[in-house]
């Protein structure tokens, strides 16, 4: 029980992913329930789904795990005491997130295509905005876990994991944004990945490309990738103020 | 009279309430190899992690080659590099494929001469393919030791280089550091709890207590001021006192 006490990793086990399985499963159930007779397009809204949201979640563990990986090879002094400025290293997790999309999403669009005969190129050229809203969102979301780890140490390295999923909840992947209640739903509306998921839906029902929603997304993601990268540089100022650089991964 | 190429200027860092390091100064010359000798907790690692730039200091400045490293941390971090018992380097890659990435992260020319260079000179051949996780220590060693001489620095920080080698490989890696500093001029700032080895290097000594310089100079002079046999008397008579 001591251990409970002082690790973020277990808390989670115990509320944090129990939770988020009961809000993600009980918004699908919701939805679902509206379909008596079956749900014309399933199969092509899940996938689809599933494959964008791999997007997201690979960008986002492109920054971090790459992050991860110098903690644990005990390597970041080495980078951090080189000519390498911290906005570099950031562009070069970046660079490594888009590699590991692109790898993921190969894999993921040939399995669909081979295993259930889907093609994920239905959505048309929309799918080139949401890919990219999409991979900034999962940068957004990797610099912030990054900025996390820095200042409070391996001892939150389980968000590496778990910070990408309380998004989902109001990502609206597999539900559209009407089943949230009212108050869900504003907040939604100022994340990014709702809108492409909304509009990914809105394309595959209506052919319409989601121009509002493509706004909106890329709109968002601007912001928030501006502050987000400000904020890591004030963290890491922070850090090396109070010494936190030379401690983390120790 | 040479100019000096490292100014530490009544650097202090504070964590809080407790003072790591307090206000010392000191300097650095072309080609001296100057000792950072102290007990555990004495501020070394501190002193050196702020002169890398992964510290911010409270107050007091550090210079080098005439520039602030505030200012100027990336264009003196070409011509400084460290190594040290602290850290090491990706385990999935090859003892050469390590060296390409620093190559790379300093902007380096003719790659492939230089670490065919620092391979040789620090008998690093057999394990020159090896993957870092099936190093030894003493290799591991080796490797940041050669990681930290590839770039050419000007300044290079070394904390405790020779803890985990072999007396015969320690003494080789020694006369290696002596020579290179004869042949390029290169500075070095030295720790190591072994005082035979902290004699044998250092120009100059600084002894460190509590964040405090309590003693500077030769390692004769230090000895003959605190009235001991040798360094390690003069080392364990301050610890001692605390």
């Amino acid at each position: 029980m001591y251990l409970y006490r002082r690790s973020l990793a277990r808390v989670m086990e115990i509320f944090y992913w129990p939770f988020l399985d009961l809000v993600i499963w009980g918004f699908i159930t919701m939805y679902l329930m509206q379909f008596k007779g079956g749900m014309p397009g399933a199969v092509t809204w899940f996938l689809g789904a599933l494959i964008l949201w791999d997007v997201l979640f690979r960008a986002q563990q492109g920054i971090t795990i790459s992050f991860l990986e110098e903690i644990w090879a005990r390597n970041l002094l080495n980078l951090f005491a080189s000519p390498l400025k911290p906005s570099e290293f950031l562009a070069a997790t970046m660079a490594l997130s888009i590699f590991k999309v692109t790898a993921v999403s190969v894999v993921m669009v040939v399995a669909a295509l081979v295993f259930y005969d889907y093609n994920v190129f239905k959505i048309g050229l929309s799918l080139v905005p949401f890919v990219i809203s999409l991979l900034a969102m999962g940068w957004v979301i990797g610099v912030l876990t990054t900025s996390l780890i820095l200042r409070f140490g391996q001892e939150v390295e389980v968000l590496a994991w778990g910070m990408v999923f309380l998004f989902q909840p109001i990502s609206c992947v597999f539900y559209p944004m009407e089943v949230l209640p009212p108050w869900l739903q504003a907040v939604a509306w100022l994340n990014p990945a709702a809108h492409i998921f909304e509009g990914m839906r809105g394309v595959l029902l209506d052919g319409q490309i989601p121009v509002i929603h493509l706004v909106w997304s890329f709109g968002l993601d601007l912001v928030y990738l501006c502050f987000i990268v400000a904020w890591f540089h004030h963290t890491f100022s922070v850090c090396k103020e109070k010494g936190l650089l030379v401690r983390v991964g120790e | 009279m040479t100019e000096p190429i490292v100014q530490v200027s009544h650097l202090t860092k504070r964590f809080g309430d407790f003072t790591a390091v307090n206000g010392i100064s000191f300097e650095i010359k072309p080609g001296e190899i100057l000792g950072l000798l102290g007990p555990n907790g004495a501020g070394k690692t501190t002193t050196i992690q702020m002169m890398l730039g992964l510290i911010t200091p409270t107050a007091g400045s550090v210079r080098m080659f005439g520039l602030d490293l505030e200012r100027h941390r990336e264009r003196i971090m070409h011509d400084v590099n460290f190594s040290s018992t602290y850290i090491s380097m990706p385990y999935s890659l090859t003892v050469e494929e390590n060296l390409r990435v620093v190559a790379k992260l300093y902007g380096m020319k003719n790659v492939d001469r230089r670490i065919d260079e620092v391979v040789k000179q620090l008998e690093m051949e057999e394990f020159r393919t090896k993957l870092t996780r099936k190093l030894s220590s003493g290799q591991m060693t080796r490797l940041t030791l050669a990681k930290a001489l590839l770039t050419e620095p000007k300044v290079l920080f070394l904390d405790e280089p020779t803890a985990s080698l072999d007396p015969d490989i320690a003494e080789k890696i020694r006369r290696f550091l002596q020579e290179v500093r004869r042949s390029t001029g290169l500075s070095i700032l030295y720790t190591s709890h072994n005082m035979y080895e902290m004699e044998e290097m250092s120009d100059r000594i600084i002894f460190l207590q509590r964040g405090n310089i309590v003693a500077q100079g030769t390692s004769a002079e230090i000895t003959k001021r605190f009235g001991q046999a040798d360094l390690e008397e003069v080392f364990l008579k301050l610890a001692r006192e605390g």
